[in-house]
C-alpha cells in the first residue's frame, strides 16, 4: 500500500480544506463528457469530445456564440474578394497566448501548414483542402511555403483559395483550425502538450490532464476577455457509463453531463424535466442500401422499404424521444440551407404509404405472392441500434420481407462498411463537421468513394454538386444543393430514420447555457449561481 | 532461495514471448483498424495516417518493430490517447489500480478468513448458514449490479459518499469500489476456508492437540496454518487479477486504473495499449504465481523450493 494512515489523514484534510476554499471563493463548473478525448492538440483532432474542450482552450480566427452563432474571436473583422477566391483577416492586437505573448498571424500560418503537414497526421486536413495547395502539401508533394495561408503582417491573415467556398468562415471556427504556439513546440516537441509545457490563446488554460480521470482547465488572465468569464475552474469528467453519469448528476457531483441513459429516459423526463435540455443536434440516423447488390439496386425496392417504415415511432417509442422523425437528409436548421427538401411521402396516411409499398414490390417481383426478400441488416454493437433494427424487420414483414441480423463492435462495423464489404442494409450516422449542408450532401457524392457507404453514383448528382461547390452566389447554390437533396430523397440510398437530438443535462444552477443544433457550450459564457 | 527465484523469472521469459507473439497477432486479425468509427476518415487522410502510424507496413515489419522497441523498454505511443505514451498511460494508472487491488484483497482476507473460521467453528449452525449464504449472494451477484446498488444507497440515499470520480484518491472516493472489488473475493475465500478449515480440524495432528487439552484458539491458528494452503494457491491469480483493475469497477465508479485500457484498448484497436496491457497482466500474473510457490513453502513443510 502506498499511502500510510498518516499521509492518507493528510490527504483527506486537504481534501476538505480544498472543498472548503471552493465554496467559498472558486467558482468550479464540473462537465461530464460522455467520451474520452484522444488529444488536445487541435491539428490532431477527431471527436466531438475534444471539441467542447479546446473551444475553452484555444480560440480561432471566429468563435461561437452560447447559441452558436458565429462571432469574431481572434480575427476582429474579414473581406472577401469578388470572386470568393482571397479572404483577408484583421487580427485583434489585444490577442494574446497564456505565457503573454501576442497572438500574429504568424502563429496562423504556422498552425496551417502544421495541420496540412503529413507528419502531423491531422484527420480533419481534408476539410481545408480548399486552401490553395493544401492537398498537394498533405500529399508530400507540395511545399509549405506555397500553401495559401499568408501572414501580409503581424495582425492581418490572407488565405487564398482554390474555389469558392461560402462555408468557409464555418469551417475556420472549426476546432482543428485553432492556431499553436510555435515556442512550446518548437522547444518540447510531442510533449509541448503536457499541461506544464502546454501554452494556449482562450479564455482557458490547461494544467491537469489525467485520462479516464479528469482534465482541469482554469482562467487564462492573459485572454483579452478574461473580464467576462465568470468561472474560475472548469473540471472535465469523462462519463462514458451513461446511468453512473445520471447518479453523479443527481448526486450534485455533474454541473452538466452530455448524454443521458435512453433506457432511462421515462425516469428522467418524470424527475429531472427542468434539467433535461434535449434540442436538435446536425446530425441524421439513416440506414445504407448497397445500391451496387440486387435487389437493392432498384430504386423501387429501396423506396418500397422506405415507405414502410413509421419513423414517429422509431423516435418516440424506441429511443424515448431523444432523437426527431427524419425526413430528410439535411437536418431542418442547417446552416443558411432553409427548409430542407422534404421525402415525398412525409405528409401520406401510413394507409397510403403501404399501398404504394405493396405496388412498387410487386412490379420489382417481390411483395406478397411474389418472392420473398431475404436480406441482412448489420449494425454496430448498441441496445438502441439493436431496437432499431428490430423495429425495421418488423415494420417490414408485410412486404414480404425476411431480415436477418448481424451485430458486430463499431470499429468492425466501419471498416467493412468503408471496404465495401458485400452488405444488404446497414446502419450509419453522420453528424455534421461544419454548419452547411454539403456536409450531409457530399455523402452520396461518387468521389466520395469509401465514405459513401452505399456506392451511389449518379451523374446527375455528382454535377450538381460540383455546380455547387463553385457557385459564388449564396441563393444559387442554396438552390443546387435543393435540387441535389431532391434526387437524393427521390432515390433514396441512404434510408433517413431520424435526426439527432442534443441530450444535455444541465443543472438548475447553471446559468448562461443556451441550446442550439451544434450542442456547442463553452464555458466562456457559463457561470454556477 | 535467491536462485530458486531468477530460475523461475528467466523461465518465465519464454511464456511472455509467446503471449505476446499470439496476442499481436490476434488484435491484428479483428477487423478495422485505430482509425474506423463513427467519425469518418476521409480516404486520402486514412491513407496518410496508416503511414505516419507505420500501420502501412507489411505486418511482419511491425512485429518486428514492435519487438525491437520493447527489447529497449519502450512500449510505444498509444493511438487512442495520442498524447501519451503507454508507459505514461500506466505509470499513473497502474498505481490506481495496485492501491485499490490490495486494500479490497486486505479487505477481503481479513473478512474472508475470519468469516470462513467462524464458519468452519459452528459447522450447521445457524452462524454458518448465515456466512455461507451471504457468501453465495456475494459470489453470485455480478459486480455491476453491486456497484451502482452500493451508489444509491451510500451516495444517493444517505450522501455519506461520492457516487463516483476518484479525486486524485480522497479516501471517501475509494470506498465503494474498493468494497465492491473484494465483496466476492471475501465470499470466495470465506467458503474456502470454512471448507479447508472443517477437514485440517478432524486432522490427526489437531484431535493430538485437542487430546492434549490445549485452548480452541491455539487448536484453530495451528488448524488454520494447513488450512489455508487453498486460499494462498487461489490468492495467487486472485491477486494479479485484482491489482491490474476491473474493468466494470473502473467505468462505473470513473476510476483512472489500468483495468479499462485492457478492453478499451480492444475495442479501439489500440494496438500498442492492448500488447501493453498483455504484457502487464502476464507479468501479475507470472509474479503472483511466484509469490504464492514462496508462501507455500514457508506455511506447508512438505514444499520445498528448487
Amino acid at each position: 500500500m502506498r499511502f500510510s494512515h498518516g499521509t492518507r489523514a493528510l490527504v483527506l484534510a486537504a481534501a476538505l480544506a480544498m472543498g472548503a476554499t471552493t465554496a467559498s471563493a472558486e467558482m468550479v463548473l464540473h462537465r461530464g463528457n460522455s467520451g474520452d478525448p484522444e488529444t488536445l492538440d487541435p491539428q490532431k483532432t477527431s471527436s466531438v469530445y475534444e471539441g467542447n474542450i479546446l473551444r475553452d482552450l484555444f480560440e480561432g480566427l471566429v468563435i461561437h456564440s452560447a447559441a452558436a452563432k458565429i462571432l469574431p474571436g481572434v480575427a476582429d473583422s474579414w473581406t472577401s474578394s469578388a470572386d470568393g477566391l482571397t479572404w483577408t483577416f484583421k487580427l485583434k492586437s489585444n490577442a494574446k497566448w497564456s505565457n503573454g505573448e501576442p497572438v500574429t498571424a504568424d502563429d496562423f500560418v504556422y498552425s496551417y501548414r502544421r495541420m496540412m503537414d503529413a507528419a502531423t497526421g491531422s484527420q480533419y486536413a481534408n476539410m481545408l483542402f480548399v486552401i490553395k495547395n493544401a492537398e498537394a502539401l498533405n500529399k508530400g508533394t507540395g511545399k509549405p511555403e506555397d500553401l495559401g495561408v499568408e501572414a501580409v503582417d503581424a495582425h492581418t491573415l490572407k488565405f487564398t483559395l482554390s474555389g469558392p467556398t461560402p462555408y468557409f468562415i464555418e469551417l475556420l471556427a472549426h476546432q482543428s483550425s485553432f492556431p499553436v504556439y510555435r515556442g512550446a513546440i518548437e522547444k518540447y516537441g510531442k510533449d509541448w502538450i503536457k499541461p506544464e509545457n502546454f501554452v494556449s490563446n482562450g479564455p482557458f488554460k490547461l494544467t491537469e490532464n489525467v485520462p479516464h480521470d479528469h482534465i482541469t482547465i482554469i482562467r487564462n488572465p492573459a485572454h483579452y476577455d478574461a473580464a467576462k468569464v465568470k468561472l474560475d475552474k472548469v473540471v472535465y469528467l469523462p462519463t462514458e457509463d451513461r446511468s453512473a453519469a445520471l447518479r453523479r448528476f443527481q448526486a450534485g457531483e455533474l454541473d452538466m453531463n452530455d448524454e443521458v441513459p435512453t433506457d432511462q429516459i421515462k425516469f428522467i423526463r418524470q424527475n429531472m424535466k427542468d434539467e433535461f435540455r434535449p434540442a436538435p443536434y446536425l446530425g441524421t440516423y439513416y440506414f445504407v442500401f448497397n445500391t451496387k447488390k440486387p435487389p437493392f439496386d432498384d430504386v423501387r425496392v429501396r423506396r418500397a422499404l422506405s415507405l414502410m417504415v413509421d419513423r414517429e415511432f422509431l423516435a418516440e417509442e424506441i429511443w424515448g424521444g431523444t432523437m426527431l422523425p427524419g425526413y430528410s437528409m439535411v437536418p431542418e436548421g442547417t446552416g443558411s440551407y432553409g427548409t430542407p427538401v422534404w421525402w415525398s411521402a412525409k405528409d401520406k396516411s401510413p394507409a397510403d404509404r403501404e399501398d404504394e409499398a405493396m405496388r412498387l414490390m410487386k412490379e420489382a417481383g417481390f411483395g406478397p405472392g411474389g418472392k420473398t426478400l431475404k436480406l441482412e441488416i448489420r449494425y454496430n454493437t448498441s441496445e438502441n441500434h439493436k431496437k432499431t433494427s428490430v423495429a425495421l424487420a418488423d415494420m417490414w414483414k408485410p412486404l414480404n420481407v425476411e431480415v436477418s441480423l448481424v451485430n458486430t463492435d463499431v470499429k468492425t462495423h466501419y471498416a467493412f462498411l468503408r471496404e465495401h464489404q458485400p452488405f444488404d442494409v446497414a446502419r450509419a450516422g453522420w453528424i455534421a463537421d461544419y454548419n452547411d449542408a454539403q456536409n450531409f450532401l457530399f455523402l452520396a457524392e461518387t468521389a466520395t468513394k469509401s465514405l459513401n457507404y452505399s456506392q451511389y453514383s449518379n451523374p446527375e448528382y455528382d454535377a450538381l454538386m460540383a455546380r455547387a461547390a463553385t457557385e459564388g452566389d449564396a441563393a444559387k447554390r442554396s438552390a443546387t444543393l435543393h435540387e441535389a437533396e431532391t434526387i437524393l430523397m427521390r432515390d433514396e440510398p441512404y434510408l433517413v430514420l431520424m435526426t439527432y437530438m442534443s441530450k444535455q443535462m444541465v443543472s438548475k444552477r447553471l446559468k448562461g447555457w443556451e441550446p442550439n443544433t451544434l450542442d456547442y457550450h463553452p464555458s466562456r459564457y457559463l457561470w454556477l449561481e | 532461495m535467491i536462485s530458486f527465484v531468477l530460475r523461475r523469472l528467466l523461465s518465465a521469459l519464454p511464456t511472455i514471448f509467446i503471449v505476446v507473439t499470439v496476442s499481436f497477432f490476434l488484435i491484428r486479425v479483428a477487423p478495422g483498424g485505430p482509425f474506423d468509427g463513427e467519425s469518418h476518415i476521409d480516404p486520402r487522410i486514412l491513407e496518410n495516417l496508416k503511414r505516419v502510424y507505420q500501420l502501412d507496413q507489411p505486418l511482419w515489419m511491425q512485429y518486428w518493430l514492435f519487438l525491437k522497441n520493447l527489447a529497449h523498454g519502450d512500449l510505444g505511443p498509444s493511438f487512442f490517447f495520442k498524447d501519451f505514451t503507454v508507459a505514461q498511460l500506466f505509470a499513473v494508472s497502474l498505481p490506481v489500480s495496485m492501491e485499490n487491488g490490495a486494500a479490497a484483497l486486505a479487505l477481503a482476507l481479513a473478512f474472508g478468513i475470519s468469516l470462513g473460521t467462524v464458519a468452519a467453528l459452528r459447522q450447521n449452525h445457524g452462524v454458518d448458514h448465515a456466512v455461507m449464504g451471504v457468501a453465495t449472494i456475494g459470489v453470485t451477484i455480478p459486480n455491476f449490479v453491486v456497484g451502482p446498488l452500493l451508489t444509491l444507497i451510500f451516495a444517493l440515499g444517505l450522501s455519506w459518499l461520492p457516487a463516483g470520480g476518484w479525486n486524485n484518491g480522497a479516501f471517501a472516493n475509494r470506498v465503494l469500489p474498493v468494497v465492491t472489488l473484494a465483496l466476492p473475493q471475501m465470499a470466495v475465500i470465506a467458503r474456502l476456508t470454512r471448507a479447508s478449515l472443517i477437514e485440517a480440524l478432524r486432522a490427526n495432528h489437531i484431535r493430538t492437540l485437542r487430546a492434549l487439552g490445549l485452548p480452541t484458539t491455539t487448536v484453530t491458528l495451528h488448524a488454520l496454518r494447513g488450512a489455508l494452503l487453498p486460499v494462498v494457491s487461489y490468492l495467487g491469480p486472485a491477486a494479479a487479477n485484482l491489482m491490474t483493475g476491473s474493468v466494470v469497477v473502473e467505468r462505473i465508479f470513473g476510476i483512472p486504473g489500468v483495468g479499462r485500457y485492457f478492453v478499451d484498448g480492444a475495442l479501439s484497436r489500440d494496438y500498442t495499449l492492448v500488447m501493453g496491457t498483455v504484457i502487464l497482466i502476464s507479468v501479475f500474473v507470472i509474479v503472483f504465481n511466484l509469490i504464492v510457490d514462496i508462501l507455500y513453502s514457508f506455511l506447508d513443510p512438505r514444499v520445498r523450493m528448487e
